[in-house]
């Protein structure tokens, strides 16, 4: 499970700045759009690793994996950790 | 420098099938002699129905000569991606569409880290980073990150920064950074095929000089990168030539925008068949699980712990996941597996 902990700033174009989730566009593992073509596998391999692709915007995200958690930073749309 | 002789032996010395154990028995078992190149290919050669025999052999001799203590480790990266050299398994690399960015870990962060492995009872905590070798700005944050947590944490620090020069060995050592990993990653003949850009040689060059300031050398390798089986024996037999105190056994996770990305997983009767041909090769070592025995072996890693491996790394990697801390630990309280420092007992 994952936790929004820290927004960015005001979004620009109109995105959650609040720290609510933003709506899941885009898979976190390989940024294809989520509705398009299966993400079955991304799902499995997701289990064994921490989110690649902001799932609003699809930028990479900054992540930082700890021995107990991770952390994945969106620069627009803030900060994910387990 | 000089490259590690490797003893090819003979095909006579190979044996087959039930030859090449009853040999093993002899020579590894009871006279603690690890088997030559000729040996190892031979045991990597066994059938599946010789697995059970092959692999408790290799847990008889790591309990004569290693004894049913497990050291843990916990890693951590301090710098992450961005890597200017190309090892086509790494997803750190820069030089590869990889989906992995750079980051840097704050000192605070480095010292928690450390603090949440020691928590687990590990004894050692292996800081970690994506590099060639160190600059001044990534020794800088090892100096702050290893005094940092010296004074709050009780846990042995290893580090692992890639190629050094003498004078980063000797101001390691000299912080007290006890143990050093750098890895052969693969048989020297297969070696160019997986990195092009440093050599088989310079990685051996840093081994050498890291034992020779005195501190424990962490040498280990990536299997399932392409390599034949003959490489593979190949491999262990440099590993045993180098004698590190730790070999740490990494399987490959194909990671995606990597040359390797598409590469089959090991088979779990491959993975346990070369755990053991390494224990058989290596009867003294710390020989780990490190990367990749989640999605390589699954719920058989207990057959690794009983088939040669007497370490293992809990928690996350660097950039990937690992099972979940206390599943490991009731793994080996199950298998009456103490938790102990090993570096001075073997
Ligand atoms: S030197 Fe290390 S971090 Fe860099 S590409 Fe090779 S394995 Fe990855
Ligand atoms: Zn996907
Ligand atoms: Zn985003």
């Amino acid at each position: 499970m994952s936790i929004r902990v820290e927004p960015a700033g005001a979004a620009a174009d109109g995105g959650p700045s609040d720290g609510r989730p933003a709506e899941t566009l885009f898979c976190d593992r390989c940024g294809a759009e989520a509705g398009h073509g299966d993400h079955s596998a991304c799902t499995v391999a997701r289990r064994l690793e921490p989110p690649r692709y902001c799932g609003s915007c699809a930028r990479r995200l900054v992540v930082q994996v700890t021995p107990t958690g991770w952390t994945a930073t969106c620069s627009r749309h803030g900060t994910l950790a387990n | 420098m000089t490259a590690p002789t490797v003893v090819s032996g003979t095909d006579a010395d190979a044996g087959a099938g039930d030859g090449i154990l009853a040999q093993a028995r002899r020579q590894v078992l009871e006279s603690g002699l690890g088997l030559t190149q000729a040996q190892i290919l031979a045991v990597l050669q066994l059938p599946d129905e010789a697995l059970t025999d092959l692999l408790q052999l290799a847990h008889d001799v790591r309990m004569r000569w290693c004894g049913p203590e497990v050291e843990v480790e916990g890693i951590v990266s301090l710098k992450t991606g961005g890597c200017p050299e190309d090892c086509h398994f790494c997803s750190q690399s820069g030089t590869f569409d990889s989906p992995v960015r750079a980051a840097w870990l704050d000192i605070p962060s480095l010292v928690e880290a450390a603090r949440a492995t020691a928590a687990t009872g590990a004894t050692e905590f292996c800081i970690v980073a994506a590099v060639r070798g160190p600059d001044e700005r990534l020794m800088e944050q090892v100096r702050q990150g290893v005094a940092a947590i010296r004074a709050a944490v009780e846990i042995n620090i290893a580090c692992s920064l890639g190629m050094l020069t003498q004078a980063q060995v000797d101001e390691l050592a000299a912080m007290g950074v006890h143990r050093y990993n750098h890895n052969l990653e693969t048989a020297r003949s297969h070696f160019t095929n997986v990195v092009t850009t440093h050599s088989w040689e310079e990685r051996f060059e840093t081994c050498e000089m890291v034992r020779a300031a005195g501190m424990e050398l962490c040498c280990g390798a990536i299997v399932g990168v392409g390599e034949t089986v003959e490489q593979r024996a190949e491999l262990a037999g440099e590993l045993a030539a180098l004698d590190p105190d730790e070999v740490p056994l990494n399987f490959l996770n194909p990671r995606p925008g990597t040359p390797f990305g598409d590469y089959p997983v090991v088979g779990a009767r491959d993975a346990l068949r070369t755990i053991a041909a390494f224990r058989l090769a290596m009867p003294r070592t710390i020989l780990r699980y490190a990367g990749g025995r989640e999605i390589t072996l699954g719920d058989l890693d207990t057959a690794g712990l009983l088939g040669g491996i007497n370490a293992v790394m809990v928690g996350n990697y660097l950039t990937t996941l690992g099972r979940p801390v206390s599943d490991d630990l009731t793994m080996l309280a199950d298998l009456k597996m103490p938790i102990k420092s090993l570096q001075a007992t073997l």
